[in-house]
């Protein structure tokens, strides 16, 4: 008889529990939820987590963070590692939105200096800034200068004098993924992309203007240039439409390649790593990484002018900038050996712990700086990379609150005028594309951000260093 | 025979993107009724029918030209600002997985569309024949 995935869980500690391996799967599954949220965990994550374990060359575990809920073919929130010379790359396992990712921003302004022009700021920004669905750049490329940018990424732009060489230097692959080959990106993925550098995008992404509301580690924070009331910026957003057609093409070309009859779910589909189609997708993958760097590299240069123009003393400088949806090669222990291999991490961040090289020098004693945001009305929070977090996750952390309510439903229930009111009460001003995209992204349709940074904290795969609170929102 | 009239399409529940089923009398419309779900996602008021743009695509089975079909569609929407809202003069040859039709539409930039939809994924999708209808099931990535 069928048994329900979610009845086959095996907890091995707290917040650990384990999918135990069965007929096809080459690994077992393990997923990183409390006690309370495994009651609510989606039967359809744990397939996901089956089918991913499935897959050739897989090491150790098909992973589940605190934040996990359905994706395509891979679960969002999850993280699979592949042996080199037998393992796989999917598309599918980075996602659509190929480094969707977040920066984080330091000012010399204080909360109660935000207070005093809050809306103000919230309107330059918003006017500064494209957002939403369909609004262009404001930025004008040609073709080989859009090559320029696939290949040289956030550090290009810099030294073309958008920026300061320590905002790349804070960036992850310090804003620039070598193997980016601007060849492998097709004429279309050009076409959809060439007209939105500088743009946040719709959906969840979003910029926010916040304040330091807590400390948990004063050294730490102090590492990261962080004090109580000081006020940040957030940037969340991706690769736009060049990353989705990147994927889009790459899925297409391994489908006529491999086929895809044998996988257990077709957005499954894959090439060996070592294969020249494997090399290709990577190669166009680094180019669409490298987009999404220089995208918010530009958006952090129209911030410096926009803020600049309120606050003239304002200085501004960049803490870190951290990927979502990303395949990379690094060093991980397996099985006691160290051993390089391909991460996949598909809604899930990064989080090396002290004194790996990946690691700016600022920051490489305490651990790379990893950036959870939560929802428009609630907490985001900084918390450190850890040494566990390379034990457990394959040096991975969430990356989110993570969905737990439909759009649908979240249409049915939410208006987005009644989202707009509460976040008002708690002194938050708020712009948006539309009504209806601020209704769907609405906070009660996510996790709650505290249970799922409470587990990681617990599970020392992260640990807390600093709690953010909005103060004006530019939603896309 | 009468014409049966069956509901064009509708959404199910999905976490984080959004899923729909259309249906259709024949294999051409529930080529068509997915479009129109699709641009029900985009924008769920009228649109102006000012411009128009003919497509052309192929593929290698149903889903892969259902897949690549519905794709033109975001690609138009992101390079050339077009927000679709009609399908015209639909061909569909189902032996060589080819369709051509004609979308109209009107400027992106006349209307607040709402959702920006990423990519059309083949997580759980199908086109098929029950009875004696058709029926598609497309998630995509918004």
């Amino acid at each position: 008889m069928f048994k329900m995935y979610k009845e086959r869980l095996i907890k091995i500690e707290k917040n650990i529990y384990e999918l135990p391996k069965e007929e096809g799967m080459k690994v077992p599954g393990r997923v990183f939820f409390s006690e309370k949220m495994i009651k609510e965990i989606e039967e359809d994550s744990l397939k996901q987590i089956r089918n991913v374990a499935m897959l050739p060359g897989i090491l150790k575990y098909s992973i589940g963070l605190a934040d996990m809920h359905v994706g395509y073919g891979f679960p969002i929130g999850g993280v699979a590692v592949f042996d080199l010379d037998k393992g796989i790359i999917s598309p599918g396992g980075v996602g659509y939105d190929i480094n969707c990712s977040v920066r984080l921003l330091r000012t010399n302004l204080t909360k109660a200096d935000i207070l005093k022009k809050q809306k103000e700021v919230l309107d330059a920004l918003d006017r500064k800034i494209p957002s939403g669905v369909g609004r262009g750049s404001k930025f004008n490329m040609n073709r080989s200068e859009l090559n320029r940018i696939l290949e040289g990424g956030a550090k290009y732009l810099v030294e073309k004098g958008y920026g300061m060489k320590e905002d790349y230097l804070h960036t992850e692959e310090e804003g620039q993924m070598k193997d980016a080959k601007a060849s492998k990106v097709s004429d279309i993925a050009i076409r959809r992309g060439i007209g939105q550098l500088g743009t946040l995008g719709a959906g969840n992404h979003f910029l926010e203007v916040l304040f330091v509301e807590d400390i948990f580690n004063s050294e730490i924070a102090k590492v990261f240039g962080l004090k109580k009331n000081q006020a940040v910026i957030m940037i969340h957003c991706g690769s736009r439409g060049l990353g989705h057609q990147i994927a889009s093409d790459y899925i297409k070309k391994m489908e006529k390649e491999y086929g895809f009859e044998k996988l257990p779910d077709r957005e499954l589909i894959n090439a060996p790593i070592k294969s020249q189609l494997g090399k290709d997708y990577y190669e166009a993958m680094c180019c669409a990484v490298n987009f999404a760097f220089a995208n918010k590299q530009l958006i952090t240069h129209w911030i410096r002018e926009t803020m600049k123009e309120m606050f003239p003393k304002i200085s501004i400088d960049v803490v870190y900038d951290i990927c979502h949806n990303i395949a990379k090669f690094e060093e991980h222990f397996i099985d006691g050996k160290k051993q390089k291999v391909c991460v996949h991490r598909k809604g899930a961040t990064r989080s090396f712990g002290p004194g790996r090289e990946e690691i700016p020098k600022a920051y490489r004693d305490v651990g790379q700086p990893v950036l959870i945001p939560g929802t428009m009305g609630t907490a985001s929070y900084v918390l450190v990379g850890t040494k566990k977090a390379e034990e457990l996750t394959f040096g991975s952390t969430v990356h989110g609150a993570g969905r737990v309510m439909s759009r649908s439903s979240a249409l049915r229930k939410i208006r987005g005028e009644d989202t707009k009111k509460q976040l008002n009460k708690k002194g938050i001003e708020i712009k948006a594309g539309s009504w209806k995209s601020l209704g769907e992204e609405s906070p009660e349709v996510y996790k709650d951000i505290e249970e799922v940074v409470k587990i990681v904290d617990e599970l020392g795969i992260s640990k807390k260093i600093a709690r953010l609170r909005p103060l004006a929102v530019v939603k896309g | 025979m009468t014409k049966v009239l069956i509901e064009k399409f509708k959404f199910l529940e999905h976490t984080a993107d959004i899923k729909f089923k259309a249906f259709g009398n024949s294999i051409k419309e529930v080529f068509e009724n997915s479009a129109l779900a699709l641009f029900r996602v985009f924008y769920d008021k009228k649109v102006e029918e000012k411009k128009a743009y003919k497509i052309k695509v192929k593929g290698n089975d149903l889903e892969s030209l259902l897949y690549n079909f519905l794709e033109e569609f975001l690609v138009l929407f992101d390079s050339k600002n077009f927000l679709p809202f009609r399908i015209k003069n639909l061909e569909l040859n189902e032996k060589k997985f080819k369709i051509s039709a004609v979308v109209v539409g009107d400027e992106l930039s006349n209307y607040n569309a709402h959702v920006h939809v990423k990519a059309i994924t083949y997580s759980g999708m199908f086109v098929k024949k029950q009875k004696n209808n058709w029926v598609s099931q497309v998630l995509v990535d918004v």
